[in-house]
This record gives structure tokens, sequence and C-alpha cells, in this order.
């Protein structure tokens, strides 16, 4: 073998890698682009006033996103109160009955909803809500939020009851607990802990979106506690502020990115940590 | 003792002794079974649940169907009026009451392909790197935790980070090439979009490379192959349908994507002429015009919009799924 042909491979080798190193690092830069800006741009606007005060018109300095987070906190509610029941009732059906044929339909169904555009969402919670009750409403934006978190939590649900030991729930039934009590006092508390970051996984999935939301909840320039009202949220206002042309609007939004942002990588890892914690084992 | 005389005690006897008698017996074992089966006063029957539990998978069934249909019905006179014609379309003209989706969907075609161009480069290299040069340890694991924060935020922080750090460098390009400089449009909107696609495609891909069997690497390596030309000419073929998968799911995330999208495309409802120009994707044209639009034909227009992205999307999506669960992948 010729040494020019060995070395030419060789270096072929070594700039492959070079460059599948650099691509890889330079691929995970915005990330940091994105933090720097959000924080260095975001965290001089924090402080108490801004989280506690209502938005300010246009062209008065000052100003806070209190009704935003506010109305956050109140769609997520609604959106688990409204998709957790059903979820985990789902997820337990797709469980114990995973040979079955319909369960692959309904299987089907669940990764068809996972991937539809979150913005047909919102035309769906439009058609079924908002029509019907003549306004926008923070009901039909929670709607919206629970349509989104359903297969989150269904597969979630099924995934972690999968790995329950058959032991433990033939266990129950010899000692002649009937099944919905095996179902629902065995099997689901073991599984708890997966299912529980199921819901987390999903909460910090629909907490930072807007599209459902752009005609349900609408947005609002005051604090609502009335759900069947328009109801402002972090990421509604981060938009309809940094698409506006004034200054202080763009300030505002900078504050709120900063909060969404924490809340929702915080919730990442918060569910990254507990699922090391609380991993079902068996 | 206490066996033998049982019988002769009488009960006043027995409850002052704190024996127990037959009905307090009786008594005693109802109690410890109501205790056991507390918060249990509904007798659910087996039956009964097993059809609760039918009821909610057949509920996801049926809900997905009505999505389906509401979208459908919703878009009937947008439908009536222009038939299939609407998909080809030139003009959107809502002051006219013409409605074509042709420039959405040049757009939306426009901005998903390039933006796959741009992320799946990166993605690749992101699967390689992950899934066969470093397969574990801590740059491994840095990597991967970028990556999923990456895919955790928010896609209206992308898109207003992208207003405001990308546009101006787009815009500073536009007059050094001597085009219009208007900043936002297709390349910038592809930019963002690629950013936020490539945690989805390098997850998959690195799952699939990580699967190719290491006696197959093991025998290229024995024949003196270089890493290199193992990646090309065994780990890259055997995980070919894999790493497509992943880039069609990730091309059915971008088609969806909405507020990244609409804040830095431009809207211009006209087909779009080059990768500066502005222009709207299904996506953005719905969340730019739903709240203004007057009229039913207007409204039931975007309907249709919506009903196209939604079978398109869907369409690719099982597509993807389908390949992956060939790949022996499971449910991932």
């Amino acid at each position: 073998m010729k040494e020019p042909a060995i070395r030419r491979r060789i270096i072929a080798d070594k700039s492959f890698k070079t460059i599948v190193v650099l691509l890889a690092f330079a691929s995970i830069l915005p990330m940091f682009f994105i933090l720097f800006f959000i924080i260095s741009k975001g965290i001089s606007v924090i402080n108490w006033t801004f989280l506690t005060h209502l938005p300010k018109p246009v062209g008065e300095i000052g100003g806070g996103i209190s009704n935003a987070i506010i109305g956050t906190l109140m769609l997520i509610t609604v959106s688990i109160i409204f998709s957790v029941p059903v979820g985990v009732l789902a997820g337990v059906f797709l469980c114990e009955y995973r040979k079955g044929r319909f369960a692959y339909f309904v299987k089907l169904a669940i990764e068809t909803l996972q991937g539809i555009p979150s913005i047909v969402i919102g035309i769906i919670a439009y058609i079924w809500l908002v029509l019907p009750m003549g306004s926008f409403s923070g009901l039909s934006g929670g709607v919206a939020l629970a349509l989104m978190m359903l297969p989150v939590i269904i597969t979630a649900t099924e995934e972690t009851l999968k790995l329950i030991p058959d032991s433990l729930r033939e266990g129950s039934l010899a000692l002649g607990v009937s099944y919905p009590r095996t179902i629902l006092k065995v099997v689901l508390p073991a599984g708890l802990s997966g299912i529980l970051t199921g819901i987390l996984l999903s909460v910090a999935r629909v907490t930072g979106e807007t599209a459902p939301l752009l005609f349900t909840a609408f947005g609002s320039p005051f604090m609502n506690f009335n759900i069947l009202k328009p109801i402002n949220t972090l990421p509604l206002m981060i938009f309809n502020y940094a698409t506006s042309p004034y200054t202080e609007w763009h300030t505002l939004a900078w504050g709120a990115s900063f909060v969404l942002v924490v809340f929702v990588l915080g919730l990442n890892l918060f569910t990254k940590v507990v699922t090391r914690k609380w991993k079902v084992q068996f | 003792m206490i066996e033998k005389g049982r019988d002769n005690v009488s009960v006043e006897l027995r409850q002052q002794l704190g024996l127990l008698t037959d009905s307090s017996m009786e008594d005693f074992l109802v109690r410890i079974h109501r205790r056991t089966m507390a918060g249990w006063k509904f007798g659910l029957s087996e039956s009964f649940f097993r059809k609760i539990l039918y009821v909610a998978g057949t509920f996801v069934l049926v809900l997905l169907i009505a999505i389906f249909l509401s979208l459908v019905v919703a878009s009937i006179p947008a439908i009536r009026h222009f038939g299939v014609g609407f998909l080809f379309g030139t003009t959107w003209d809502p002051v006219r009451g013409e409605f074509g989706a042709l420039p959405f969907v040049m757009g939306t075609l426009f901005v998903s392909l390039l933006a796959l161009a741009i992320s799946t480069v990166f993605s690749l290299s992101i699967s390689i790197f992950l899934g066969e040069y470093f397969r574990g340890g801590a740059v491994s694991a840095f990597i991967t935790s970028v990556i999923e924060l990456l895919a955790g935020i928010p896609s209206v922080i992308y898109g207003f980070c992208g207003l405001f750090l990308l546009v101006p460098v787009v815009r500073a390009l536009e007059i050094k090439l001597n085009v219009a400089p208007y900043g936002v449009g297709i390349l910038t909107s592809s930019l963002v979009l690629a950013v936020m696609i490539i945690p989805y495609s390098a997850s998959i891909g690195r799952e699939v490379i990580s699967l190719v069997p290491s006696d197959l690497k093991e025998a290229a390596f024995s024949l003196g192959a270089t890493r290199f030309e193992v990646i090309r000419k065994v780990v890259l073929p055997y995980a070919r349908s894999g790493i497509f998968a992943g880039i069609l799911l990730s091309l059915g995330r971008a088609l969806g994507e909405t507020m990244a999208v609409t804040m830095v495309i431009g809207n211009s409802n006209f087909i779009p002429k080059g990768i500066f120009s502005p222009a709207n994707t299904l996506a953005s044209v719905i969340a730019n015009e739903f709240t203004e639009a007057t009229g039913q034909l207007y409204l039931s227009s975007l309907v249709e919009l919506g009903l196209v992205l939604f079978m398109v999307t869907t369409v690719i999506n099982i597509f993807g799924k389908v390949i992956i669960r060939r790949m022996g992948m499971g449910d991932k």
C-alpha cells in the first residue's frame, strides 16, 4: 500500500471529525445567544413593581405584568382540570387494552392529535367555544391548551403503567380486591410519580404557547379573574408588545420574556430532577 | 376454659366481660369491612369501570374526528365558493372577497424546506457527534441538555429574539447585496425555524445512529476502514431511513410553526419572489388575520387554510411514525 493514499484517508477522517464537532458546537450557540439576550435585556426590568402592577398605557414609563402572570396561572389551572382526568383514564385504557385493535386506533389518534399545529387547535377552540358563547374567553383558551396537553398526559400515563409489574396487580386480585379497586388503589398509586412527571411536562409544553390563545384567550390590558372574559397571558403579552412600535412596550416584553423563560426552563429542569428521583422502579 | 363456658355465659355477662356477642361480632366485621373500603361507597362494578375506561379511550378518537369535521364544516362556504381552485388561486384580497391559497402554500414550502436544508446539516452533525463520537461522558451530557433546553424555549421567544437579533443582521446583509432591505422575510424565518427544529431531528437521528449494531462497525474497522469511512459506508446507510423519518417529523413541526415565523416573515400576501422577499405561511396568515376577518367567506377561507395545514401535517407525521416503527425504535 502506498503511503500518500493512507495519509489522505487519515486526513479525511480527521477533518470530518473536526467538522462534525465544530457544527455540533455551532448549533448550540443560538441557545446561548438567546439566553444571554433575554437575561441582559430582561433582568434590569425585573423588580417588585414590575411583578405586581398592571401594564401602563403607551407613553408612560413603568408598569408591570401582574395580569399576565395571574392569567397564565389561571389558564394552566383550567387546562389541568380539563385534561388530567380524561388523560389519565385514557392512559389506563391504553395500558389495559394494549393488545386490542381498538386501542391501536386510539393510539394513532393520540399521535395525530400531538402533531396538530397549535394554530389549528386555536381555530378549533374558536369554533367550539368562542363562536357559540359570543366572546373571547379564558375558558376557550384553557380548553385549547387542554387539547395540547392531552396527548402528553395520555402517553406518559400509558408508558408508566406499562412498567408496573403484573405481580403487583395479581397479588391484589388474589387477595380478593375487585378489578376497579386494584387499578385505582394499587396500580395508579404505584405509577403516580410517572404520571405527575407527565403532567408537569405537559404544563411546561403549553405555558409558552401563544398561537392557540390568539383568538381564544385574546389578551387584555386589565386584571381579570373571570374566565368567561378575555384573559392576558405572558406569551400573548410578549407577542403583542414585541410587535408594537413602542420602546416602552418592548421593555415590558423583555421583562415578560425573562419571567416566561425562567418559568418554563425552571419547570423543565425541575421535571428532569424529579424524574430521576421519582423514577418508577420495581 | 372460655371456649367451654361460651354457651353458658349469658349475653349480658359476656358484654360485661368485654367479650363479643355474635351480633356485635357481626357489627365489628362490618365496621372493619367499611374501614378498608373507605371512600368506596358507590360500589363501582368491574363492568362499569371497564365501560368508563372505554369511554375515555373512545373520547380521544371522537375528539380527533370532531376536530376534523369541525374544520370541514366551518370551511364549507369557502369550499363551495372556490372549489379546488382555492388551492391554486394566486390572489388573496379580503377587500374584493377573492381568496386563493397559493401565496401561502408557496410561502410555507419555501420557508420550511429552506429551514430543513439549513437544520439538517447541523442536526446530522449532532446526531453523529452524540451517536458515534461521544456516546457518553460529560461533553455528551452537556450537549444533550443544551439541546433539550433549546426544545423547551417557547416559540414566541424565538420570534422575539429573531426580531431584534437576526433582523438587523439580515438587513445589513441585504444592504450589502443591494436588495430591498426589509430585514424580515423568508430567509430570516427559515433561519429562526432551522434553530427551532434542530432538536427534533437531532434526537431521532442520534437514536437511530446509536442503534447501528456494533459488529457491523467492528467488521468494517477490522478491514482497516477509518472512522470516517465507517460512518459514511456503514453507519449512515444503515440508519438512513430513521434519519429520513427524523427529518420528516421535523418538517411536520416546521410547517405548523406559527409564532416565531409570524413575527419575522413580514406578512405579505403575494407569491414570494426570492429568499429575501417578505411572505406569509399558512399558519402566519391565520395568526395575523383571523381576529380581523369580517364576513363568513373570509373566515371560512382562513379555516380552510387551517384544514389544509391539518391534513398535510397529519399525513407527514403518520408517514414519519410508520418509518420509525419499522425501524423497531418502539414508541419514541
